[in-house]
């Protein structure tokens, strides 16, 4: 199959001063699944997604994307690539208004696309309102971002994920902070999304994780611990040593 | 922002423009004068304001764009004789090297070290100024030569020693400004720069090329200040280094805090009043930069905004 090398890293590390965050993470991505990364608090997921992105600089090891190496690629020019990524702490454009913080992430995907196609600048609006009534926040349009609640915060902030067309979206911890009653939504709409990107979700919730993932992966001091289907991680006595503390 | 708000906005930056063209048949050529200083150091703080208003950059240097275009100006006609509008173009493609120069080093730095880069910077461009004094006449200025008041302008005679010719120079040069600003900001481009502004991190995860809308932002900025700076070498027939020095920066950013960052209109409105209120205290007092710092306290205190941006929060959203 060509597709096996959607996304992967080699002997990928990132070390900071002393502290290896990352320390040689052999990864592979297959197109079109939802992928969990889970561990223990400081095991490294958020630095090595980082990595992906291109938020944070290799230390050594290399990033290949549908073939390419991207680990001296900037983040702006992965993003252009298709990878999308959504922050762990809710980064929104709080001052301006829900529909304008699409319309940015709209405008960038029209005015990068690949494809040579040509859009309107007029064409950008009527997407972003599309876009918002896909995450559930078409009545909120014209709300000031900053004012929403935060459940809603971080629907806008997937809807933005969204509005690039992805092919690759990562969601950093995306149902921190959510009530119980949202969550079941947010699944809902990350499985919709699945259908058309391929989705990797660092995540604390276990009920999240069990319900999305196809299949998860686990790190533990900056090094992968294990990987498999839920059922596999769930039996796997290293995993329940290393993360679960029994 | 929908088309009906952009149609409202237009129509008043229209009524304001057209009521500055008017002002002249009425104003006493004293008046005429100062409003034609006015409107020129109205560019400057607008080409400044597309740096701090819409991109969220506090360059303190700016007084460094307005001198090379002074400068660029005014001793290609001092020294080399060049006709009027070829002096005025050197000023515009000076300033605009000028700040591609300082834009690509500044830039490599964020908020405090790039706000104390641009003032050291611009610094520079003033001790230059001091240091080649025998051609660039110091700290005293030069006069420029009374040949260069009178030039020709496709056929057309134009006598800078009329206070009315001043005045309408200025206010073409005002509203070529402002309908550029208009265009540039209410277009992608100026959603990206309010991206960045907003929130930089953000912007460039959504695939923004953030350092080279900055650097664009930062050389747009710098060419109309320098503009504004060509222009008052020739409208007023003098260059010194003051036009490079602290103050100036200082001023553009006074201008833009009181009339409204982010604002097009903020700054014409800020100069306008801080011009009047300069005057008025310096009759008075010789302490005026004093009460100038006061008025930034109050101003960062109360009015946050400024005038205009106070305004649009509370009654008109649709105000660019």
């Amino acid at each position: 199959m060509a597709d096996v090398s959607f996304l992967k890293t080699e002997a990928l590390k990132r070390h900071f001063g002393g502290i290896k965050a990352v320390d040689g993470v052999d990864f592979t991505l297959n197109r079109g699944e939802i992928r969990a990364i889970i561990g223990p608090n400081g095991a490294g997921k958020s630095t090595f997604v980082s990595l992906l992105s291109g938020r944070t600089e290799a230390s050594s090891g290399r990033v290949v994307f549908e073939g390419e190496d991207i680990t001296r690629l900037p983040a702006f020019k992965r993003v252009r690539k298709g990878i999308a990524y959504t922050f762990q702490i809710t980064n929104i454009y709080r001052e301006l208004s829900v529909v304008e913080n699409v319309a940015i992430a709209v405008q960038g995907r029209f005015s990068n696309d690949a494809s040579g196609a040509r859009h309107p600048a007029g064409a950008i609006e009527p997407e972003a309102r599309a876009i918002l009534a896909r995450v559930g926040l078409a009545e909120m349009a014209e709300r000031k971002a900053g004012e929403l609640a935060y459940g809603h915060q971080r629907l806008l902030e997937v809807g933005m994920g969204l509005a690039l067309q992805p092919e690759l979206l990562i969601l950093d911890e995306p149902t921190q902070g959510l009530a119980d009653s949202e969550i079941a939504g947010f699944c809902d709409l990350v499985r919709e999304i699945a259908k058309s990107a391929t989705v990797l979700l660092i995540e604390h919730n276990m009920d999240v994780v069990m319900a999305l993932a196809g299949r998860i992966t686990v790190m533990s001091q900056g090094r992968i611990l294990a990987e498999g289907s839920p059922d596999e991680i769930r039996a796997n006595a290293d995993v329940q040593a290393a993360y679960l503390g029994k | 922002m929908t088309s009906s708000d952009t149609r409202k906005s237009l129509v008043l930056h229209g009524v304001v423009l057209v009521l500055l063209f008017a002002v002249q048949f009425a104003a006493s050529d004293y008046m005429t004068l100062t409003l034609t200083r006015m409107m020129v150091l109205a560019v400057f703080a607008m080409g400044f304001n597309i740096l701090y208003g819409y991109t969220g950059l506090l360059s303190l240097g700016h007084a460094v764009f307005f001198g090379a275009g002074v400068y660029g100006a005014g001793l290609t006609i001092y020294h080399l004789g060049w006709p009027v509008p070829l002096a005025f173009a050197a000023g515009i493609i000076g300033s605009a090297v000028v700040a591609a120069g300082i834009g690509a080093l500044a830039l490599r730095t964020v908020r405090d070290s790039f706000m104390i880069l641009t003032m050291m910077l611009s610094q520079v461009g003033f001790l230059l100024v001091l240091y080649f004094n025998t051609v660039t006449g110091g700290d005293q200025g030069l006069s420029l030569p009374q040949a260069s008041r009178v030039f020709t302008l496709a056929g057309a005679s134009v006598d800078l020693a009329q206070p009315v010719t001043r005045y309408n120079i200025a206010f073409v040069l005002l509203l070529v400004t402002v309908a550029l600003s208009f265009t540039l900001l209410q277009g992608p481009f100026g959603r990206v720069l309010r991206a960045i502004r907003e929130n930089e991190a953000r912007t460039e995860m959504l695939g923004y090329d953030v350092r080279r809308a900055k650097f664009f932002a930062f050389v747009i900025s710098g060419t109309v200040a320098g503009m504004a700076g060509a222009a008052y070498a020739i409208l007023f027939g003098y260059i010194g280094a003051t036009f490079t020095g602290i103050q100036y920066s200082i001023e553009a950013l006074l201008f833009t805090l009181l009339g409204g960052a982010g604002t097009l209109l903020g700054p014409l409105l800020g100069t306008v009043l801080m011009t009047m209120l300069i005057d008025r205290l310096s009759e008075i007092t010789s302490a005026y930069f004093l009460w100038l710092g006061f008025i930034l306290i109050a101003l960062t205190l109360w009015f946050p905004k400024g005038l205009l941006g106070a305004i649009r929060q509370r009654w008109l959203p649709w105000l660019t």
